[in-house]
C-alpha cells in the first residue's frame, strides 16, 4: 500500500458495559484504498469496535487519529462528517420510501433551503448506482420492494453521497447468494481503486482471501494480531489466533453411558426453505448433543422449528414415537418438548412479572380449578423447581427484571422442570450470562440430563459445545457437514468446518 | 453441584415468615402509589363539590345518580381493562352499546318481554366481540384497525334499525329496575349490577389462569406462544369479554332511559380507556387493575356532575379530562421509575 500517512489509526481502543469488558486496548490502523479485514469469533468484540468507529459508542480510553489528526467521535453524524459510513448487519433503511429518498435522507437536495428537488435527487442517485455498477435499480422504487443485495448496494450508494473515505461493512455477505456475493467484492473492489477503504468483517475465511488486503484478529476483547497479510496468512495460524483463549471453563463430566434408552425425539428429513436442508436427528435420554455454526448457519431456525414455532416445508418431527403436529408450539409443549430461546427476554420472559408467574405460565392448569388458580400451590412447586436449580435470590416473588442472566436462565429451566417436560432445547443457553455463572449453568444441564432429560442445544461458542455436548452435529449454511462424539473433535476442526466446510490446509 | 436437591417439605414453614410478608408488602406498595393516590383525587373532588354545593352534591339523590352513571360506563371499562391489560384496544365498545341496545329495543324484541331485551342485548355485544376477536385473532388484523371498522358499521347499523328515532320501551319489568321502589337499602339495581360486574372482573384478572394468560399475553406475547398458551384463543375470548360487557352495559343503559337510541354510548370508548388508563392499566399491556378502572371511572363522573351542577359548560369539562389524564399518567410514570 501507499507509503502515505495511516487513513485511520484507533489506538488502545477500551470500552466497558456493566460486567464486560468488551474492548481492551485495541489497535487498528486502516490504509487509504485498502480492504482491512476484521475477524473474530461471537463475543470477540467486533461489533463493539464498528460502533466506536461509528460514532454509536464513546471509548472509555484510547485515542481515534483520522488522516493525521486526532479526533473525537462523538456521534454517528459526527463520523459522517468526516467521512466514516457504516453498514450494518440490519440495513437502516426506510422501507416506505424510494431509493433516491433513502439515499439522501437527512441531506436532500433542496430549493430555497427547504423545497426537495426531487428530480435531482433521483439523477445524482442513478449516478451513483452505475458508479456502483447497478444501473438496473430504479432510484423511484420502494426500498421494501428491493432484494436484500440490492438493499446493501442502496446503503452503500447512501454512504457514497456523502463524501466518505471508509466505508465499514458488518458482514455484509451474511443475507446473500453467491452470485451476488460476486457482485458485491466488484464492488468492493471499484470503491477501493478510487480510494475509498473498507473495514470488512466476516466470519468467511474465504471472502477475506478473496478481497482482503490485510487482517485484523480480534479475540475476547483484544487485538491479537494486527494487519496480517490476508492472502498468504495460513488458515492454521488464523484459526489458532482466533481460539488461543484464556478463559478456560469448568465443564462437568460426562457419564459413561452403557446403552443409552430408547431415542425420545426423532426428526426425520426436517427442512425449511431457504433457512436448512433436510435434517436427521435422534436424541435419546440422558443425553446432550449439541448443534455448532455460526450466525446464519440455521441454528436457531432448525430448533424452532422442531418446536413448532417456526412451520417446516418438508420432514416430521416425533415425540416417543409419536407424531408432533407440524407447526404447532402447543403440541410440541404436550409432548414434552420445552424451549430455552436465545432471546430471553423477547421471547420467554414476562418481564414486568416474578419469578414464580415466568415459571409457572405453562403450567397453570396444573394448579387451577375450573380456571380458579390455587396461588398457594402455585408458589410451592415454583420454588420446589427454582430450589433444585439453585436459582437466587431464593424468593418466589422477585421480580425476574432483578435477577442476573444466569438466575433469569434458571427461571426459563425451572418453567419446564416444573410442566415435566423430557425434550430440552437450549438456543445459547449462555447468552448474556456472566463468565462465572456459567460452569454453573453447564452443571445444572448436565444434571437434568442425568436425571433423564434429553437436550439437544445451539452455541456460536464451539468449546462450550465440545465441552458440554456427547455428540455435535457441525452446520454450515443450513446444512450438517460433520457429525461426530465431542471428545473426537477440537476447537480448530470445529472452525475449520464452520467457516470453510473443509477440513484445516 | 453440591447444591442440595429439592429441599424437604418441612422445610418451607421455616421459611415462610420471610416470604410471607412480601407478598402483603407489595399489596400496601402498589396501594400506596396508585389506589391510593386515585382515592385522594376522589376525595378531593367530593371534597369541591361538598363545598361548592353543599345542598345538591351531597344530596342522596345526587349521588345515587352520580353512582347509576358511572355503572353504565363503568361495566364496558371491566371490559376495556382486559382488552387493554393484553395489549389491545377495543375502539368499538360504545357502538356496539348503541347497536345491543336498539337492537334489544326493537317492537319485535319487546315482545318476548323481559328476557328477550336482556338476552338480545347480550348476544348482540358476544356477536360484535366475535367478530372483533375473529379479526384481531385469526386474521392477524391490528385491533386499532379491527374495532374502528367495528365502530364504524356497529353504529350504521344502529342508525338503520331506528331511523334515527327514539325506541321507547313499554316492557314493565325493565321499567321497574329504574325506579326508586326497587332500589335496595338506597342502592340502585344498576349499581348492584356494576359492582356485580366489577367483583367477577376482578376476581377473573387477578386469581384465574384466563387472567393470568391475558396478563402474559399483554407483557410478552411471543414469549407466551412459546410458552405453550393458545395466544390467539385467548384474544379472541378477550374481545368477547369486552363484547359481553358492552351488552350488560346496554341493558343498564335501556333501564335507565327507558329506551334505545341509535346515539348512545357515544364516545364511550374514549371514556373508558381514559378510565383504565388513569386507573393505572399500561396502554402497552402487561399491567391491568380493576380497582383502578373503577376509581377511573368514578373520577370521571364525579367530575361531570360537579361540574354540570356548578352550570359549567361541557368544553370546559372536556379540557379538565384531558388535564387529569395527562397529569395521572405523569404521576404513573414517575412512580414507575422510583420503584
Amino acid at each position: 500500500m501507499a507509503p502515505e500517512p495511516p487513513l485511520l489509526t484507533m489506538s488502545g481502543i477500551t470500552k466497558s458495559f456493566p460486567g464486560v469488558r468488551a474492548l481492551d486496548g485495541v489497535d487498528l490502523d486502516v490504509q487509504t484504498g485498502e480492504v482491512h479485514c476484521l475477524l473474530g469469533q461471537n463475543g470477540a468484540g467486533k461489533s463493539t469496535l464498528i460502533k466506536v468507529l461509528a460514532g454509536a459508542h464513546q471509548p472509555d480510553d484510547g485515542t481515534i487519529g483520522w488522516r493525521g489528526e486526532q479526533v473525537t467521535l462523538r456521534s454517528p453524524i459526527a463520523a459522517m462528517r468526516l467521512g466514516i459510513a457504516t453498514i450494518y448487519q440490519e440495513l437502516d433503511l426506510v422501507e416506505g420510501l424510494s431509493v433516491a429518498e433513502n439515499v439522501y435522507l437527512g441531506h436532500e437536495p433542496t430549493s430555497a433551503g427547504f423545497v426537495v428537488r426531487g428530480k435531482d435527487a433521483r439523477a445524482s442517485t442513478a449516478a451513483l448506482l452505475k458508479r456502483l455498477g447497478h444501473s438496473e435499480i430504479d432510484p423511484s422504487r420502494l426500498v421494501g420492494e428491493l432484494s436484500a443485495a440490492h438493499r446493501q448496494i442502496v446503503s452503500m450508494a447512501r454512504a457514497l453521497s456523502h463524501d466518505v473515505r471508509l466505508i465499514v461493512m458488518d458482514e455484509p455477505s451474511a443475507a446473500l447468494d453467491p452470485d451476488e456475493v460476486d457482485n458485491l467484492f466488484r464492488t468492493v473492489g471499484d470503491l477501493t481503486a478510487e480510494g475509498v477503504a473498507v473495514v470488512y468483517i466476516s466470519h468467511r475465511l474465504e471472502e477475506i482471501r478473496r478481497i482482503g488486503d490485510r487482517v485484523t484478529v480480534l479475540k475476547d476483547g483484544r487485538a491479537v494480531a494486527n494487519g496480517l497479510p490476508a492472502k498468504s496468512t495460513p488458515t492454521r495460524e488464523v484459526v489458532a489466533l482466533m481460539t488461543g483463549r484464556n478463559v478456560e471453563y469448568v465443564f462437568p463430566e460426562r457419564p459413561t453411558h452403557q446403552s443409552l434408552p430408547d431415542p425420545v425425539l426423532e426428526v426425520r428429513g426436517l427442512a425449511r426453505d431457504g433457512e436448512f436442508e433436510p435434517l436427521d436427528l435422534t436424541l435419546r435420554p440422558g443425553e446432550i448433543v449439541g448443534l455448532a455454526g455460526l450466525v446464519g448457519s440455521g441454528r436457531s431456525e432448525i430448533l424452532e422449528t422442531i418446536y413448532g414455532a417456526r412451520k417446516p416445508s418438508a420432514g416430521q418431527v416425533h415425540v416417543g414415537g409419536k407424531q408432533l403436529r407440524p407447526g404447532s408450539v402447543r403440541a410440541a409443549v404436550n409432548a414434552g418438548l420445552g424451549l430455552a430461546p436465545e432471546e430471553r427476554k423477547a421471547q420467554a420472559l414476562l418481564m414486568l412479572e416474578s419469578v414464580t408467574r415466568n415459571v409457572s405460565v405453562s403450567s397453570m392448569s396444573r394448579f387451577s380449578y375450573g380456571g380458579w388458580l390455587d396461588r398457594t400451590a402455585e408458589r410451592d412447586a415454583a420454588r420446589k423447581a427454582t430450589r433444585e436449580l439453585s436459582l437466587r435470590p431464593d424468593n418466589p416473588a422477585a421480580l425476574i427484571r432483578t435477577l442476573s442472566g444466569g438466575n433469569q436462565q434458571k427461571a426459563v429451566l425451572a418453567r419446564w422442570l416444573l410442566r415435566g417436560c423430557r425434550v430440552l432445547l437450549l438456543d445459547e443457553p449462555t447468552r448474556g450470562v456472566d463468565v462465572g455463572a456459567r460452569a454453573e449453568l453447564y452443571a445444572v444441564i448436565r444434571r437434568l440430563a442425568d436425571e433423564g432429560l434429553a437436550v439437544l442445544m445451539v452455541s456460536s461458542e464451539v468449546p462450550e459445545v465440545l465441552g458440554l455436548a456427547d455428540r455435535v452435529l457441525v452446520l454450515r449454511e443450513g446444512r450438517v457437514v460433520h457429525t461426530a462424539p465431542a471428545q473426537e473433535l477440537d476447537e480448530h476442526r470445529v472452525l475449520d468446518l464452520v467457516m470453510e466446510g473443509s477440513p484445516a490446509s | 453441584m453440591t447444591q442440595p436437591v429439592s429441599p424437604p417439605r418441612d422445610d418451607t414453614p421455616k421459611l415462610s415468615p420471610q416470604v410471607e410478608p412480601s407478598p402483603w408488602r407489595a399489596v400496601v406498595a402498589r396501594a400506596d402509589v396508585r389506589t391510593l393516590s386515585l382515592l385522594g383525587v376522589l376525595a378531593a373532588l367530593i371534597l369541591i363539590g361538598g363545598i361548592t354545593k353543599p345542598d345538591e352534591f351531597l344530596d342522596t339523590r345526587n349521588l345515587q345518580l352520580v353512582l347509576t352513571q358511572a355503572s353504565v360506563i363503568g361495566v364496558v371499562t371491566v371490559g376495556m381493562t382486559f382488552v387493554i391489560t393484553s395489549g389491545g384496544i377495543d375502539l368499538s365498545v360504545g357502538a356496539i352499546v348503541a347497536l345491543a341496545s336498539v337492537w334489544a329495543t326493537t317492537v319485535a324484541t319487546q315482545e318476548y318481554g323481559f328476557a328477550g331485551i336482556f338476552f338480545t342485548a347480550v348476544v348482540v355485544g358476544v356477536g360484535c366481540g366475535l367478530v372483533n376477536g375473529l379479526l384481531i385473532a385469526y386474521g392477524a388484523m391490528v385491533p386499532f384497525i379491527a374495532t374502528l371498522a367495528m365502530l364504524a358499521s356497529a353504529r350504521g347499523l344502529a342508525l338503520q334499525i331506528t331511523d334515527g328515532n327514539t325506541q321507547v320501551v313499554s316492557v314493565e319489568g325493565v321499567l321497574d329496575l329504574g325506579e326508586r321502589d326497587s332500589y335496595v337499602l338506597g342502592i340502585p339495581p344498576l349499581v348492584m349490577m356494576f359492582a356485580v360486574v366489577t367483583v367477577i372482573g376482578w376476581l377473573v384478572l387477578n386469581r384465574t389462569t384466563f387472567g393470568r394468560r391475558t396478563v402474559a399475553v399483554g407483557g410478552n406475547a411471543e414469549a407466551t406462544r412459546l410458552a405453550g398458551i393458545d395466544v390467539r384463543r385467548q384474544r379472541l375470548y378477550l374481545y368477547l369479554l369486552s363484547g359481553l360487557c358492552c351488552g350488560i352495559a346496554a341493558f343498564m343503559l335501556i333501564i335507565l332511559s327507558g329506551s334505545g337510541q341509535n346515539t348512545n354510548g357515544n364516545l364511550y370508548e374514549l371514556d373508558a380507556i381514559a378510565a383504565a388508563i388513569i386507573g393505572g392499566t399500561l396502554l402497552s399491556g402487561g399491567r391491568g387493575t380493576i380497582t383502578g378502572s373503577v376509581l377511573g371511572v368514578l373520577i370521571f363522573t364525579t367530575i361531570t356532575n360537579i361540574f354540570a351542577l356548578n352550570n359549567l359548560q361541557s368544553d370546559v369539562q372536556q379540557i379538565a379530562k384531558g388535564a387529569i389524564i395527562v397529569a395521572a399518567v405523569l404521576v404513573q410514570r414517575r412512580t414507575a421509575n422510583t420503584t
